[in-house]
């Protein structure tokens, strides 16, 4: 197996998975050098390909900084799923920045199903890869994930009103 | 339900997307691909960066070594990528490697002949190896270490395009140490370490 072959073509995806995990620059910077000593000390075996096999590694380096910061929580799979808010209405205005915003309010768990669904648009198989996680929990997180988001925007939406007809 | 949510998101994808930063990016990408490099480099830089394109070709395997080495050394005067962890004090430099690499690198401050400033990770062939910043004058010295096994061996010169190379076995790890520095005064330097 080729390191470079193996990982450089997804620099730029694992640096956005990075990023978006870890929150900042300095952090993120971090994350992505563990993760190259980290795929660099374990090549790749040929189970899965290059792409889930280096997200993986980036994304457990992300999660380990994460455990060590204070107030995270590991997320629980077993709680009813959100059910959808019949005014939950989506804010079809919503720009990058809020919605940048409101990925970035979700816990990490569900914010790492976003990025990779949608903004790297990995497969639900290769989600479940790098999450390590069966194909079900995916389709449970993400699912969750897009109603939290939305409340997320809507909340956003309501301070904003609020902020302008004062 | 959550089309418009997901129509949403993907109209934005780009902009939500987290560019790598070019210094960081500079770091992973081993020597020989280096256009983008080359842009932001200065014209020196450049010449002597093209001049190891050319030089590959010709050179064996230890030669080829010691272009790597040379080049890691070049691409580190460049812009961010000098050292992760700025600082003269060893016990703050050593512990930063922990956890960063699979062994604990020998890190020695010679100030004020040879003040460590710093240090940072690196990868020589496929390997990550400690990468130890020191100046001399003006002049920086990157000092190269990792496991190594075989017998110890002292010093020895190597001269590549300008830049002067110190290579050693010592204690079970191999060192080299390259620096546009005068050979008599590297040649202190590596005295240092043995």
């Amino acid at each position: 197996m080729s390191f470079r072959r193996d990982v450089l073509p997804h620099l730029d995806a694992a640096y956005n998975l990075a990023r978006w995990l870890a929150g900042n620059d300095a952090d993120a910077d971090d994350v992505l050098q563990d993760a190259m000593l980290r795929a660099h000390r374990f090549p790749r075996d040929g189970g899965d390909a290059p792409r889930a096999w280096f997200l993986r590694i980036v994304r457990n380096a992300a999660f380990a900084l994460l455990r060590t910061r204070r107030g995270f929580e590991e997320v629980s799979d077993d709680e009813p799923s959100l059910e959808p808010d019949a005014a939950m209405r989506l804010v079809a205005a919503a720009d990058a920045a809020q919605l940048r915003d409101g990925i970035d309010a979700l816990a990490p768990h569900f914010r790492e199903m976003v990025v990779l669904r949608e903004l790297e648009e990995l497969s639900y198989e290769e989600i479940a890869q790098v999450a390590q996680v069966p194909i079900g929990t995916v389709m449970s997180r993400l699912h969750r994930a897009r109603a939290l988001l939305k409340k997320n925007l809507l909340r956003q939406e309501r301070s904003e009103h609020a902020r302008r007809s004062r | 339900m959550h089309d418009d949510l997901a129509e949403l998101l993907r109209e934005h994808r780009q902009e939500l997307r987290h560019p790598m930063p070019p210094g960081l990016r500079r770091k992973f990408l081993p020597p020989r691909r280096v256009p983008w490099a080359m842009a932001a480099a200065s014209a020196a830089a450049v010449a002597l960066v093209v001049g190891f394109g050319v030089g590959r070709t010709t050179g064996g395997a230890a030669a080829g070594f010691e272009q790597e080495v040379v080049a890691s050394h070049v691409r580190s005067l460049m812009a961010e990528h000098l050292q992760d962890v700025a600082s003269s004090d060893r016990h703050t430099v050593k512990p930063w490697f922990e956890g960063r690499l699979d062994f604990a690198p020998d890190v020695r401050d010679f100030a004020p002949d040879f003040p460590l400033v710093g240090g940072r990770l690196d990868y020589l062939g496929t390997r990550a190896v400690a990468a130890l910043v020191y100046k001399r004058n003006g002049h920086v010295i990157n000092l190269f270490e990792w496991p190594a096994d075989g017998v110890a061996s002292p010093p020895r010169l190597r001269t590549l395009r300008g830049y002067q190379l110190f290579s050693w076995r010592k204690d079970g790890f191999a060192f080299w140490a390259v620096s546009d520095l005068n050979a008599a005064e590297l040649q202190q330097f590596a005295q240092l370490w043995q």
